[in-house]
């Protein structure tokens, strides 16, 4: 299991904060996991619609599409930064 | 020399800037300049009513630390403060706030400058807008201007 966290307008669009889900074997990077949640309904299929503007962070740390989650506690999934 | 832990805070409610920059300089005799940067929230044409800011709890201030270090480091500073406010916050109210130490003035200006440029791309906050007629309007939109200010440092 893996706690997956949303921010901001993926947020809105998933309708949820956070979740917790298993993910299949098939899922192996960040990118494998934005296509996989995409399959998940509308609200995840309209967060996610382009899946390359999404940041991801595991651990609390941003990462790279490529990147493997293996190990993962927590994945955060958001658009890009609009702080400051 | 000893290298400074940042001061980094992320909270709801406003900060002083004189506060901040007292704190960061009291019974030091070795910093020769201070420079401080604060983010206000524009009104746009008094249409807004407030900026929402939402962060990724955890995440926010980690990413700022990891910031500050790198600022730190690069231009020998001697002393950096970075606060980041969320929740709603009012046109006029501040959002942000950087203060940069150094022995000399130039650092000073270049560490305050790359903190905030790395802090608007890749510390987690977002901005949503709140318009006058009290609903929520759009998130605001990442800039590309935003990515070159940042990518000069490279």
């Amino acid at each position: 299991m893996v706690k997956l966290v949303y921010f901001a307008w993926v947020r809105e669009r998933i309708d949820k904060q956070e979740e917790e889900l298993e993910l299949p074997a098939h899922v192996v990077t960040a990118r494998d996991l934005l296509v996989y949640l995409k399959t998940l309904g509308d609200g995840y299929a309209a967060a996610l619609e382009y899946p390359d503007v999404i940041r991801v962070a595991i651990n609390q740390e941003h990462v790279e599409h490529d990147e493997p989650i293996a190990g993962a506690r927590e994945i955060g999934i958001f658009p890009p930064m609009t702080g400051g | 020399m000893t290298t400074p832990a940042p001061t980094i805070r992320v909270q709801s409610e406003d900060f002083d800037l004189q506060s901040e920059i007292d704190a960061l300089t009291a019974g030091r005799t070795d910093i020769g300049a201070v420079v401080s940067f604060v983010g206000l929230c524009r009104g746009e044409q008094n249409t807004l009513s407030a900026l929402e800011l939402e962060h990724y709890p955890g995440m926010a201030e980690a990413e700022m630390q990891r910031i500050a270090a790198l600022a730190i480091e690069r231009f020998d500073l001697l002393g950096l403060t970075a606060v980041h406010r969320y929740g709603k916050i009012a046109p006029g109210e501040n959002i942000v706030l950087v203060i940069a130490a150094s022995p000399h003035r130039q650092a000073a200006f270049d560490g305050a400058n790359f903190v905030m440029d790395f802090l608007k791309t890749s510390a987690p906050f977002w901005k949503k807008e709140h318009g006058k007629d009290g609903k929520a309007r759009e998130w605001v939109a990442a800039k590309d201007a935003d990515d070159s200010a940042r990518d000069k440092w490279a």
